[in-house]
């Protein structure tokens, strides 16, 4: 719904704004990183700050990640605020030991005394041959680690007010924004706060609810879309916080409709959606009048070929398919429906 | 084999006594520091076999004129980092030993309410940012500091302690490469006992002389022999003048003898890997005998370093009483301190 203050944004242009935002309301706020200033900015998710904050607020980095990941912590708890970027969330592998042995765990071991406003942003990547090594999420990775918030914005609101919010946050944040939104537009509404923790009912609904992360929020929209006109109507919740993770809205949502389908945009195993399958089995044990189903990727690293790589992935049929088990329907003839590829990309609006 | 590094340090030479570097109010405080560390530790070897004391601890026997050296260098203000060897730079830089024993009993008078133990015990408030028990972690962050000064355009010091085996980290040249390159004012001190844990610097160099190579980068290297305090002192006022003529990081390395083993209060000499030292020897490699010897030779008397001694035998004890008799955190501190 349009407002007054809304403009309707690209998920990049959201990103950059945040990061000026921020930049200018807070002189501590600097953006670091391999490519940051480059001619690309990071899939033009810097653009424009090189040029008004300048090189000491924006600038490139060797490659090391490690000692990047180090350095960002030492100007954390010197009272900056910086913004570390990785072109891609398999990059911040080569910074985990600066992320889990010391990021996540210096404020607990001072005893509380030191603060870490930190943001670590990195992006999915997906399709046309992204492959096993420019292709991981590892949320739930972060997530196991206490000490460490993690979110994944959806929608270009989310990308604005979440990426805000972090750089506002007192503690190590990591933000992972999946390649594919960058290019869908929403409206973007400034004085909106994003808050980190609630997720977000993005579809109301009564026939099962639909946990989605990231990427996969478009996915359940497309199936809701299908599923819609056989009078099935899914609710679905943006679960856009990681950690701390907000599990009342959840709850009470697969209360109300009994079934719960988590879609997660990574792999399944000791995984993300693990994690909310057992809150939703724990807390909702009376109502569910089915098994929580989980939906993500293979579980195999993600390989180049399209065709294998279409497998790979969970998309809006498997939801489908998924919420027809549930409800004992027959399987919908998908042939002539139209569902997201790399070539044909969702562009929104939401 | 002595594991005590190569280079010029080892086997010191016999030269003529050059004039003192300090006043005698200077110079007894460095001592009371010196003495204060191997106090504390002597304490912990005696209190630890009570496991009462339920932390890993690195002791730094040998090691103490390195931190207490550096630390009297480095102006007030200073940003330090350490390592898990911790003991003798926690107390030079603070002088804390009710803070000290209180962490390493684990309660909840200690700097990090327990939470951090021996091996990551700091103080923060007074300028000791942080120490770890991964070896290398802390060096990046110290460059991170030294980033953030250079931004804020704040004068202070910040220097980073580090053991021989961490600059076989992949970590330390990303660092060192950063640092050099951003011309950051930040004193990499690398503490070099030629062990990594076991392991003799010949057995995992594949390199002549880790100053050899960085003088390869834009940044002040020295050299010195961590068994002498008055030469540390010396040797990083030196080094922090280069390092301000030139505007560049500077890298120490000082070299001292690790008398007990790698972890815990014993001697290990009888394992094999190294051999215990001669008499002669033992007597240059233990900076507190050698500085004690160096303040004789400058007229101080037995007698004025006796005193020294029973305050801090008194201070320790009196600390190590109040640890023993102060509370456990309460089961709330278990999830507090997590995020701000």
């Amino acid at each position: 719904m349009s407002t007054a203050t809304a403009t309707a944004i690209s998920y990049r242009q959201a990103l950059a704004l945040a990061l000026k935002r921020e930049m200018e309301s807070d002189p501590s706020v600097f953006v670091f990183g391999l490519d940051v200033p480059d001619h690309k900015r990071i899939f033009g998710s810097t653009a424009g700050l090189l040029e008004e904050f300048g090189p000491d607020r924006c600038f490139g980095t060797p490659l090391s990640e490690e000692a990047m990941t180090g350095v960002a912590l030492g100007a954390a708890i010197a009272g900056l605020r910086p913004v570390h970027v990785h072109i891609r969330a398999d990059f911040m592998l080569l910074g985990m030991n600066q992320i889990i042995n010391m990021v996540s765990n210096l404020r607990y071991m001072s005893g509380g005394k030191l603060r870490i406003p930190l943001v670590i942003r990195a992006i999915i990547g997906r399709g046309w041959g992204q492959s096993a090594q420019h292709s991981k999420s590892l949320h739930g990775v972060f997530a196991h680690i206490p000490g460490l918030k993690v979110v994944l914005p959806a929608t270009p609101q989310d990308a604005y007010g979440l990426l805000r919010s972090a750089v506002r946050d007192d503690n190590p944040v990591i933000v992972l924004e999946h390649r594919w939104l960058y290019d869908v537009v929403g409206e973007v509404d400034e004085t909106r706060a994003v808050p980190i923790g609630p997720p977000e009912v993005i579809r109301r609904g009564d026939a099962a609810t639909v946990l989605c992360t990231s990427w996969m929020n478009i996915e359940a929209l497309k199936a809701a879309e299908v599923l819609a006109r056989r009078d099935v109507q899914l609710e679905i919740i943006n679960v856009r916080t990681v950690t701390p993770l907000e599990k009342e809205p959840l709850v009470a949502s697969v209360r109300k409709t009994g079934r719960c389908i988590v879609a997660d945009y990574d792999w399944t195993f000791c995984g993300f959606s693990a994690e909310l399958a057992a809150v939703i089995s724990h807390d909702c044990f009376g109502s569910l009048k089915c098994p929580v189903e989980r939906l993500g990727f293979a579980s195999v690293p993600c390989p180049t070929t399209r065709p294998l790589e279409n497998l790979y992935y969970s998309s809006a049929p498997d939801i489908i398919r998924s919420v027809e088990r549930m409800l004992g329907l027959p399987e919908a003839d998908l042939s002539g429906e139209s569902f997201y590829s790399y070539e044909q990309r969702f562009k929104g609006p939401f | 084999m002595l594991q005590k590094s190569s280079g010029p340090i080892s086997g010191l030479k016999k030269t003529a006594e050059k004039p003192s570097p300090f006043d005698r109010g200077e110079a007894l405080s460095l001592y009371r520091k010196l003495w204060l560390a191997r106090q504390a530790e002597s304490s912990i070897r005696r209190e630890y076999s009570k496991d009462e004391m339920k932390t890993p601890v690195h002791l730094g026997i040998g090691q103490e004129a390195i931190p207490v050296g550096v630390c009297h260098a480095l102006p007030p203000g200073s940003k330090l980092f350490g390592t898990y060897r911790n003991h003798a730079l926690y107390l030079a830089w603070t002088g804390d030993t009710d803070g000290f024993f209180g962490e390493l009993y684990g309660r909840v008078t200690g700097p990090g309410k327990g939470k951090a133990g021996s091996m990551h015990i700091a103080l923060p408030e007074k300028g000791l940012m942080a120490t770890s028990a991964v070896v290398g972690t802390t060096i990046p962050v110290a460059v991170g500091m030294a980033l953030a000064h250079q931004y804020q355009k704040r004068k202070d010091w910040v220097a980073v302690f580090f053991g021989d085996g961490a600059v076989e980290e992949g970590v330390f040249w990303e660092s060192m490469n950063f640092a050099c390159l951003h011309r950051l004012r930040i004193l990499f001190v690398c503490e070099d006992n030629g062990l990594a844990i076991h392991t003799a610097t010949a057995q995992r160099q594949g390199f002549r002389s880790i100053s050899e190579i960085l003088a390869g980068f834009r940044c002040q290297v020295m050299e010195g022999d961590g068994s002498d305090l008055v030469g540390v002192v010396e040797r990083t006022r030196q080094l922090m003048r280069k390092m301000e003529e030139e505007g560049q990081p500077g890298f120490l390395h000082l070299s001292y003898f690790r008398f007990l083993e790698h972890v815990g209060p014993l001697e290990d000499f009888d394992k094999g890997y190294r051999r215990r030292p001669t008499a002669e020897e033992m007597e240059r490699l233990d900076p507190v005998n050698h500085y004690e010897k160096w303040l004789l030779r400058q007229g101080v008397r037995a007698e004025e370093l006796s005193v020294v001694q029973e305050e801090v035998r008194r201070q320790v004890d009196l600390s190590i009483q109040a640890a023993q008799a102060a509370p456990f955190p309460g089961p709330d501190e278990l999830h507090t301190d997590l995020f701000a």
